[in-house]
């Protein structure tokens, strides 16, 4: 993983934009959350292999990002974006890590199935 | 407390999750192994909605499966277990899985072993739900079976109320001579380890590391008559 270069998140969601995708959107504060410190809320949510299509999408803020997406019937949005996969070429795997390095928020777009 | 040490030749570990062997169990498991015991260990999941990446982060939600496929067999070769199994259940997901898929394949296991212990988490006093879930899922499984069929179970608890509600563990073992091993085995999962709850960045020192990790300490399961959970 990489942190993410903006400019380059753009041209990859312009490259995927307007095609059927699947999504995979995740948010969490892990399941060990409220054991670790009983003040913290625990909450997570994730979705897998949704189909979705977009018209628009960008990348936005000056890191950690927001990406938002325009599907045809409503929004995706992710915030808190700081690490891209830089080996794929293909699909558009970006996380968002936390000073700790945990994984705290993914968005990923593919033209196959995770 | 019986005589762990030999009595157990055929033990049967249920966890969900690649690292719960390491942090719960590797020395107890050693140890057998070191005294002849054959270990199977059935992991539900990859673990592959972990959080930890490695740091910094060397992983994604795509390439964490494999990665943490490979440091579960790694951790295995540290400890001299002998057989894993990956059962392919999705991380996270144990509690909603189809129950009876669960525990057909828990009883499968079951009945090829025949092991006289089985070690799993204990239900309801775990904090993961993958954990609490694949505990219930040993302990109903296990339930099935007649009395006289059913292995020990020790169970792993760690809750912040466990010990109000189940007391203290009545199975403490002493993994000391075995320590080596169990932090072979925690450092194998190399996406995990460095993670500030768990080990962290700084390099512990021998008594640190004795008093963190030197006991295991697990519950007997105390099935009522029927085989159900005791209340």
């Amino acid at each position: 993983m990489q942190p993410i270069t903006p400019q380059d998140i753009q041209i990859r969601i312009d490259q995927l934009a307007g095609q059927d995708l699947y999504v995979h959107l995740e948010l969490t504060t892990g399941a060990y959350a409220s054991h670790l410190d009983s003040a913290r809320h625990p909450a997570s949510a994730f979705i897998s292999n949704a189909e979705v299509r977009y018209t628009q999408g960008s990348i936005s803020g000056a890191g950690p990002y927001r990406v938002g997406l325009k599907t045809t019937r409503g929004w995706i949005y992710a915030e808190g974006l700081t690490h891209v996969d830089e080996m794929e070429k293909e699909r558009l795997i970006l996380a968002g890590h936390d000073s700790q390095g945990k994984l705290i928020v993914a968005l990923q777009l593919s033209r196959e199935t995770f | 407390m019986k005589n762990q040490q030999t009595e157990h030749q055929r033990i049967l570990v249920v966890f969900p999750h690649p690292d719960d062997e390491a942090f719960a169990a590797s020395g107890t498991l050693a140890m057998y192994i070191d005294s002849g015991a054959q270990v199977t260990y059935a992991c539900l999941t990859l673990g592959e909605m972990g959080r930890n990446m490695g740091i910094p982060p060397f992983a994604s939600r795509v390439t964490l499966p494999a990665i943490r496929k490979e440091e579960l067999a790694a951790s295995c070769l540290a400890i001299g277990i002998q057989d894993l199994r990956m059962l392919g259940f999705h991380d996270k997901m144990i509690e909603f899985e189809d129950q009876q898929r669960l525990d057909n394949e828990i009883m499968a296991l079951l009945k090829e072993l025949s092991p006289s212990l089985v070690i799993t988490f204990y239900p309801g006093y775990s904090v993961h739900p993958d954990h609490d879930a694949t505990g219930a899922a040993v302990i109903r499984t296990i339930g099935r079976l007649s009395a006289a069929e059913r292995p020990l179970v020790h169970c792993v608890a760690f809750a912040n109320n466990h010990e109000q509600a189940i007391g203290k563990a009545d199975v403490v073992v002493d993994v000391t001579a075995f320590l080596e091993k169990k932090m072979a085995s925690i450092r194998a999962h190399r996406s995990q380890f460095q993670a500030a709850e768990l080990v962290g960045n700084r390099e512990l020192t021998y008594e640190e590391t004795r008093t963190r990790f030197g006991t295991e300490p697990f519950w007997t399961y105390r099935f009522d008559q029927s085989g159900g959970y005791e209340t």
